[in-house]
Order: C-alpha cells, then structure tokens, then sequence
C-alpha cells in the first residue's frame, strides 16, 4: 500500500510539471500583461523596462526554468496585478473554495443518492418523473445559467438569500470561515445548489441505473425469496453494490468541483481561488495563473489517489498490484 | 447642484448634519476594485478617482469639471514660466502631521521619481522650490498654460508619512517584496481607509476631521468588485448595493423599472474612434498587395461615409451614444459645436473608392477588443457590416484587451484597421492630440497610441506651438486647426462618446461626474 502510494506521488509530479510546462507554452498566447500593468501615459522604453524586469522577454524555456526553481521552495513569485505574494493570496482564498465545493458535494451526496435509489425503486412513481426532471434541468442547464436564475428568484424576487459574496467571516487559526455566522451559511445556499446541481443529477442518475442493474441480479432474487425486508435488500445489499463506481465519480467530480467553482464563483462573486484565476486570465498575470494550475493539477491527482485507496476497502474483489498484500 | 442645495436644506431642516453626524453606510460595486493604494502606482482613472476620497490634489474639480481650489486655496502666474501656489492652512493628514509645502515638494519628487507612472503630471525639467510652509512655486523651461489641469488626481502625501512607511519611492511593478505604502493610505481627504483587500474590498471611513464643508452623511463605505454584469445589476436590484458602475446598456430599462433603483446616464469623457493603418507601404492582413490604400484620404474618407452612426447609436448603443466628429468630448472643448461628422453617405463613399481606384473595393483585417469599450465588439460588427455594402470586406479579428493591445499596440502595432478608445487624462485636446495623432516611429516614440500611424507635420507642428501657447483663445484657435485638418484628412475616424451609466438605489442622491470619478463626499443617503 505505501509502495502504490509513493509511486502515485511520483506520478503525480509528472503531472504537474507536464501541466507547468504546457501552462508556460500557452502563457505566450495570452496576451500582454504589462500593458495592464501601466497607464495609458507610460511611454514605450517604461514598458520596455518592465517586460525586461519581469522577464518577459526570456525565451519560454528560460522562465519556465525560473519558474520551477522558485516553486520547489513554494514560491509562486508576486502577482504583477496585485502585487502581492501568490502563495499567500491561494492560502487566503482557499478556504472559501474548499467550503463551497465542500457543500456543493455534500449537497449532490445528500439529495442525489436518496434520488437516485427512489427511482431506481420506483420507476414509474410520478416523484421518480418529477426527480427525473429536475435532473435533466440539472444536467442541460450551463451553470452560470442556473445561478443567475437562482439569483433573480432568491434574492431579487424573494430575497431570502443575498445575490453575491460570503456574508460575515470568522477567523479560526488561518482559516477564513464563513460557516459560523449566518449571513454566511445563508450566503453559501444558493452558490452550493448552483455548484453542486450538476453533480447531484449526475449521481442520481448513475446510482438509479446502478440500482436497475442491480434489482435484477440473481442474489436480490434470492434475498427476497429468503424473505428479507424491502429496506434490508434495497439499502443492505443493492445500494452497497451500487457505490463502487458512485464512489469514484463522486471523488473525481470534488475535483471538477474544485476546478470548475470558476463560473460558479464569478456569478456569485465568491472570493475563491476562480475568482481570482479569471480575473488572473483577464489581466494576464501569469504568476497567479501558473500557481493556481499547478495546484489544480495536484488537487486532481491528489483526489484519484484517494478514489484508488477507498476503492481497494470497498471492494475486495480489487487488487490493483496483484502482490497479495496480507495474504 | 440643485440636488446639493436640496440636500444641504434637507441636512439642515432635521439638524442631522448638525447633531447626529453622518451616519449611512454606502454599498459601492464596481466592475473592478482597488489593487495598490498608492495612487502614483497606476494612471487609470478608477483608482485614481476612488483614492481622491482619501487624498487630496492641489485643485479639485467641481461636478462639471471646472476647476476649483484644493488643498491649494489660489495659486498665479507670475509669468508663463513662474506658478505660484498658496496653500490652505490648518490642513491635517490621517494621521494628524499638518499639511505644508514640504509636502508638496515631496510628492511632486515622488511623482516624478522612479516607478511612478504619472510622470507626465508635472514637467521633468520643472524645479518645485519651496517659498514658506504655505507657498511652493513651480519654475519651468518652457510656458505651459495648462500646468494644473490634470492635478486633482496628483494627490498629495505626506512627506513624514512617507518616510516612516517606507513608500518614499513608488513600489516598482515588478517588486519582490511588498511596499506597505500600498496597501495603506494616509491622506487629507474627507474618507480614510479602514481595511484593504487589494482587488476585492475597501472599506472607507468618514474623516471627521476634514478642512472642507460636510456635505454627505455617510458614515461608511464599503467598496466591492464586482466583475460580472449579472451579478452586479442583481445585487442593486435585491437591495444589496446602494450604487453600481456601470450598468451594462442592456440592462438600463430594467433597472429603470424597478421600484428600488435607478439609472443615471451622462456622456463619458472617453472617446471611441477607428484607426486605419496609413503608416506601412503595404496593407498587412489585405488582398491589396504592394500599395496600401489607406495611404489615400479617399479611402479613409469613404470608410467614414459608410458608417451609419445613428444606427449604431439606436441599436447597438441603445441610445446611450453621442455621436462625435471630435477626437475629444465637446465637454472639453469650447470650439467643439464648430464641427460636424461627415454625412453618412453610402452612394458618396462608393464614389470616393471608385476615385481612389478600389471600385471593387478589397478585403481587410480589423482588430477589436471584446471586453474593453461598451458593446465595442458589437461596434466592430457593425462596422464590418456596414463597410460591405462599399466593397470593404472586413475579417474581424475579436480579442480580450491583453491579448488587443499586445497585437495592436506599442513595441508591435500589427494592425491595419482597429477600434480604440481615449480618454484624456488632462482633460484637454493637447493629451489627445499627441498620443493618438501625433506621427510615430515604429517602435511607438511620439504618439504612442496612434495605433494607425496616421502622421500629418502640419497638425505636429500646430501641436508644438499649442504646447506653449499661453493665451487661451487663440490656443484654442490652434487646437480647432488641428482639429480641422485631421477631420478634412480623416486621420482618424471618430465614432462617439459611449455614455457612463450608474445604478443607484432610489435611496441616494449622488453627482455622477463625466469623467465617471465617484466623489463619495457628494453622495446623501436617505
């Protein structure tokens, strides 16, 4: 177990530093961010000066090497935008992040696995039509779509929840919360159901197909003939079945999660790591872009390798390095 | 101004700004936020505007922009060379150190001094001497009859402040470690900063001890940026922002509509005009080889004829468009209403080609940023659709504002037909005239947003005698012939000026600015 570990580490600094180097190739096609940087007043050998301060006239493989060689030591150099240390504005930004896919995920468990076992049970229930419907809102729907629809309904219309930011926060250690005031659970619905409708659809939909496959199995005849209850055999033994491939696509979609917040985060202006990635692209500030792609890419790989560990416990039958550990 | 007096006779009925002080709190979205606090760290008019709530210049202007007094109380010319600057007294900063011609002379070393970049608000070779503590004359080695003009966003620091805050410099753009200087700010201005978040929040405080009258009853104010259009209009429209800027034009009408919220609509200082490429002997990104047809002022002219800018106006502006034949905004300029557009005139613009020798007109590159102007890719639509029915066949080239003016301007000008927009910071024709008409070089030394490398020596030589020309008709006599022989040469080709668009909630009464610089101090909250 701890040798797969190790090797999946290594893998995923492969990863990481293929998606640093294509980061760095694009970076070329972005666009000019001195440009953003200075007035409208600075004349042409000003700009000059700081392309070359910046190093932006090195060839690509040059600052890709700088690049690297300041990120071991978990320097992602100063945003040309903000002026501020990279690695201090992901720490500050992170947090909010994190409790939002956090309660997208939570929210597409809680509500899409109950949906999903319902209409697997009840296929041809009218609430299994309207869950099924409501997923398919979920899964054509572009996000940005939802949240503005959800905006205009909740807290235009209706006002009970507030239409952008993450209402008061507390400080705990570090870690920016905006879960112990309620301004700020309040401020985290209407962004977690836009973030998390997706995936809940998704896992609805998954688990009500797993659950079909399922019902018609041989051993669920048997359990049923054995005269076990409805709840023992649907929840005991055909949901447990089901949650192997649930529980995959539940871990790698807390990544998209993660990744994609992007739109979520700018419709409701959430103060996440996307938002400032898009605003990062806007400007072209590439130490902020290249930081933030990193750290998506080693939350990806970081995410699979922890599927790969629960999936080994929940599912004996899987042996990825066939050695026999422990037999 | 009316709404002022309203609002003074309204503080003064109920003795609020007497007895109980101002007490509002504003919620201010705007499409970006503060990044540094040191104004002298950008030249861009948001945060300049914004921090001169907190610091204050040696003029201030007025809400029609005309120039008032400042933390100077009157100043004169001793000669064209020789400004004199009397300073108001018994001003304190934030921090309480008072306010004195050290000061002055300080920030105007500062301003001119390393990394700053509103270098051009004072002349280089003009010595800032000291006379007393509340007299500082400014000596220069050619006349310049507009010296102040720009200097209500030249605003002032203190030198001691300064000096304690290691800011005495401005943080270079490509620093390694932070300058606390810019994420603090230490002004004279009627609001101080109370915290910072650089890009997202500001939080400002009323200064109750300001020199000047008291004309708001805000306590607070809490500026957010608010990037997405959607969500900035919801937030006005739910109650949870007192003012937004801007609104996008589309949505206008709705909030205009809504019970709780208003739009305030002025045309904007920033003008919007065409740039053709009339500096390379060969058109880049054109099926004309080996000449370059906007080397002819037929071909410039038949473009201009063929764009319907009423249209553009009523469709794509939704209105909220001043058609212009200026490079400037008639605000700015007393002459203006001396100049008309070219009529749109298709039939006379296929004519004008068929002159030149382009009757069956010819195909052309058009570079347009999506996310700079108002509706500006829409316009470059427009145009390209308008300019096929004289033959010119544009392929339109859309792209976000990075990437627009990497392509298309300085160090590379790799453009044959774009769309820009200028607003002068000086709020005078000689700023615009020579950044976007004046002849340049290849590698941008001269006007340096002259994007289409238009070069006309008889408006550079008007240019260099406007410079210093201190009487100020018949400076605007030269200003009008420049004017005149760009517009009969069409060197350029101006559309309009796009108009600003607050939303602010029904509950305040603010002064919207044409230069789009929101003065907290003139905002009355119910």
């Amino acid at each position: 177990m701890l040798a797969f570990a190790i090797r999946r580490l290594f893998e995923a600094l492969t990863v990481m530093l293929t998606v640093a180097l294509i980061a760095f190739a694009l970076f070329r096609y972005v666009g000019d961010p001195v440009n953003q940087m200075v007035g409208q007043d600075a004349t042409p050998a000003d700009r000059a000066e700081l392309r070359r301060h910046l190093g932006l006239d090195d060839p690509v493989i040059v600052q890709f090497g700088r690049f690297i060689s300041h990120a071991v030591r978990f320097d992602f150099g100063i945003s040309y935008q903000l002026k501020q240390p990279v690695t201090g504005m992901i720490a500050e930004r992170f947090p909010a992040t994190f409790e939002l896919a956090l309660a997208a995920a939570l929210f597409a468990v809680v509500f899409g696995i109950p949906m999903g076992v319902y209409t697997g049970i009840y296929r041809h229930s009218w609430l299994s039509k309207v869950f099924l419907t409501v997923s398919l809102i979920g899964i054509s729907l572009p996000t940005f779509l939802i949240g503005i629809l959800l905006i205009y309904l909740f807290a235009v219309k209706l006002g009970w929840f507030s239409s952008f930011g993450r209402g008061e926060v507390t400080t705990v250690g570090f870690w920016r919360t905006g879960l112990l005031t309620l301004s700020g659970l309040k401020a985290l619905v209407l962004p977690a159901i836009t973030l998390g409708l997706f995936q809940m659809t998704l896992i609805t939909r998954m688990v009500r197909a797993e659950m079909l496959e399922v019902l018609r199995a041989d051993y669920i005849k048997f359990a049923r003939a054995r005269g076990l209850s409805d709840r023992a055999i649907n929840f005991g033994h055909a949901l447990r079945n089901t949650l192997v491939p649930v529980i995959t696509i539940i871990g790698l979609q807390l990544g998209l999660i993660i990744a994609f917040a992007i739109i979520t985060e700018s419709v409701f202006q959430w103060p996440g790591m996307g938002l400032m990635f898009i605003q990062a692209v806007q400007n072209a500030d590439i130490p902020v872009m290249a930081a933030y792609l990193l750290l998506v890419a080693f939350l990806f790989v970081l995410i699979n390798l922890i599927v790969d560990l629960i999936y080994v416990r929940i599912d004996p039958r899987i042996r990825i390095y066939g050695k026999g550990t422990g037999r | 101004m009316i709404l002022r007096l309203l609002a003074i006779t309204f503080a003064v009925l109920c003795g609020i700004g007497a007895s109980d002080g101002p007490t509002k709190t504003l919620r201010f979205g705007a499409q970006g936020g503060l990044n540094s606090l040191d104004p002298y760290a950008l030249n861009e008019t948001f945060s300049q505007g914004t921090l001169a709530n907190v610091m204050e210049g040696l003029i201030k202007r007025d809400e029609n922009l005309k120039i008032v007094p400042g933390l100077a109380e009157r100043w004169e010319q001793l000669d064209p060379k020789h400004w004199r600057f009397h300073l108001r007294r018994g001003v304190r900063f934030h921090d309480g150190s008072p306010f004195t011609a050290d000061d002055v002379v300080f920030s105007a070393e500062r301003a001119r001094g390393p990394n700053s970049q509103i270098k051009a608000r004072i002349p280089d070779d003009a010595q800032v001497v000291k006379v007393d503590d509340y007299t500082v004359d400014f000596i220069l080695a050619t006349p310049n009859p507009i010296l102040p003009n720009e200097w209500e966003t030249w605003l002032i620091f203190s030198k001691a402040w300064a000096e304690a805050n290691g800011s005495v410099h401005v943080q270079p753009a490509s620093a390694i470690a932070l300058d606390p200087g810019a994420l603090k700010a230490n002004g004279t201005g009627p609001f101080m900063v109370v915290s910072h978040e650089p890009g997202t929040k500001t939080v400002f405080k009323r200064n109750p001890n300001w020199w000047g009258k008291t004309e708001h009853n805000l306590n607070e104010v809490v500026l957010q940026a608010i990037p997405a259009d959607a969500t900035r209009v919801a937030a006005l429209l739910s109650g949870d922002l007192d003012l937004i800027d801007p609104v996008p034009v589309q949505d206008v009408e709705r909030i205009r509509q809504s019970e709780i919220a208003d739009v305030l609509v002025k045309p904007e200082l920033r003008t919007i005009f065409l740039n053709m490429d009339s500096k390379r002997d060969e058109l880049l990104y054109s099926s004309v080889k080996g000449k370059n047809p906007f080397k002819d002022a037929r071909v410039r002219k038949a473009l201009y004829q063929a764009i319907d800018i009423e249209t553009i106006k009523t469709k794509i502006m939704r209105g909220m468009s001043q058609p212009t034949a200026l490079m400037i905004s008639p605000l700015l300029f007393p002459l203006a209403d001396q100049f008309h557009r070219w009529p749109y005139d298709p039939a006379a613009a296929r004519r004008l080609m068929a002159e030149a020798g382009y009757a069956e007109g010819f195909e052309v590159g058009m570079d347009c940023p999506n996310d700079r102007y108002v509706n500006d890719e829409e316009i470059c639509q427009a145009v390209a659709a308008m300019l096929s029915r004289i033959g010119v066949r544009v392929r339109l080239n859309v792209m976000p504002k990075a990437k627009y003016f990497e392509k298309t301007g300085p160090r590379r000008y790799d453009s044959s037909f774009n769309l820009l927009g200028w607003t002068p910071s000086s709020l005078d024709s000689y700023g615009v005239l020579s950044n976007t008409v004046r002849c340049r070089d290849a590698e941008g030394r001269g006007g340096t947003f002259n994007f289409g490398g238009y070069c006309n020596p008889q408006i550079d030589a008007l240019m260099d005698r406007i410079l210093v020309e201190p009487d100020t008709a018949k400076r605007n006599e030269l200003i009008a012939e420049a004017f005149r022989l760009l517009h009969n040469d069409v060197g350029t080709i101006p559309l309009h000026q796009q108009s600003l668009a607050w939303g602010v909630s029904r509950k305040i009464n603010v002064l919207q600015r044409a230069d789009n610089q929101v003065r907290f101090d003139k905002i009355w909250m119910q």
